[in-house]
């Protein structure tokens, strides 16, 4: 006689691989003294473009490498290798987000004593990176001004998990009438207190406020011995 | 269109505790919180094509939904959020990014049958 069906307590994370992952990277990262940006957006909001400025600005000062994530193809690696960076592509077959495996493996090859901030860009998508921790220490959500004022209230679970936001594409502000009053505001309803930086990847407007706010986050991550 | 690869995760995680107990499946209680942004009919969807041909096949997802609940520093009280578009306090209106609840993602219980 087949018996009742009981319940068994289990309490299981169900992304408790993603997570562990991700806790070993931060480890690692942390030992390294590396700082750890990832950024995410919606594909077309100039993550790669934002990426490609960064590094080209940042590397006289700074050793810098990217990884980047896309479903197919080599091509943001290769405009990101313009910046003269160490960078890998992670493609992700179908995969539509970076989980922190992948980042472990891409970091094979590579010595993380030799770097002192690592970005990786994930795949272009506003809801599936939300719940994968990837180890890094900032998150970083790109919104362009032609997408509209009203891209957080969309996608509140992203930009409620970043901690950083950049406005892009602040060039083409006027052209599409941005409201940035609106678009801030949004963001705060989403994510009160979030720091919001707008910035112009193709005229380099507002770039020297995100990196000097990144080299002082290295150097809180490395305090100065006296 | 993540929800197939955290159904797969929940049913390699529930096959492996059937087959170490030497029991049989017929539910999977899990708790999921609305800031996941998983799509629960998605989820029962795709939990249903990933224990297709398995011994989990015929299983059941059952989905508890989760609110989220942030920490009002006015109040100092737990409040639960009325809509994801704005995190605050429903009743003194402060904002808040404190979140204390709503990104749970987790197997709670088995339903099984010896």
């Amino acid at each position: 006689m087949k018996s009742q069906p009981r319940l068994v307590e289990v309490r299981k994370n169900v992304l408790k691989q993603n997570d562990m992952a991700a806790r070993a990277l931060r480890e690692r990262f942390q030992a390294a003294g590396v700082l750890v940006v990832s950024l995410v957006s919606s594909p077309g909001s100039g993550k790669t473009a934002f990426l490609e400025k960064t590094l080209t600005m940042l590397r006289p000062h700074h050793r810098v490498a990217a990884l980047v994530g896309d479903l197919a193809t080599e091509n943001d690696a290769l405009r990101l290798a313009r910046s003269q960076a160490p960078v890998k592509q992670i493609t992700t077959g179908t995969l539509c987000h970076l989980e922190a495996a992948m980042v472990e493996t891409a970091l094979e090859e590579w010595n993380l004593d030799e770097l002192d901030i690592l970005f990786i860009e994930n795949v272009g998508n506003l809801v599936c990176p939300a719940s994968y921790d990837l180890g890094e220490n900032l998150r970083l959500v790109l919104t362009s001004v032609t997408e509209g004022e009203d891209k957080p209230l969309k996608y509140p679970t992203i930009f409620n998990s970043a901690d950083v936001a950049i406005v892009s594409k602040m060039d083409l502000a006027d052209a599409v009438d941005f409201d940035w009053e609106a678009a801030s505001g949004n963001i705060q309803a989403v994510r009160p207190g979030m720091q919001i930086f707008r910035v112009s990847s193709k005229t380099g407007d507002g770039m020297d406020d995100v990196l000097g706010f990144l080299a002082d986050r290295l150097a809180e991550l490395r305090p100065v011995v006296v | 269109m993540h929800e197939l690869s955290i159904a797969m995760s929940i049913v390699e995680m529930a096959q492996e505790e059937v087959e170490r107990r030497g029991v049989q499946l017929s539910a999977v209680h899990l708790k999921v919180g609305f800031l996941t942004g998983i799509v629960k009919e998605s989820l029962i969807a795709s939990y249903e094509m990933a224990c297709f041909d398995t011994p989990l096949q015929g299983s059941r997802l059952l989905v508890e939904d989760v609110p989220i609940i942030v920490f009002c520093p006015t109040c100092k009280v737990q409040r639960q959020l009325p809509s994801m578009q704005w995190f605050g306090c429903s009743e003194c209106g402060t904002p808040t990014p404190e979140v204390l609840q709503g990104r749970e993602l987790e197997v709670v219980a088995l339903e099984i049958t010896e």
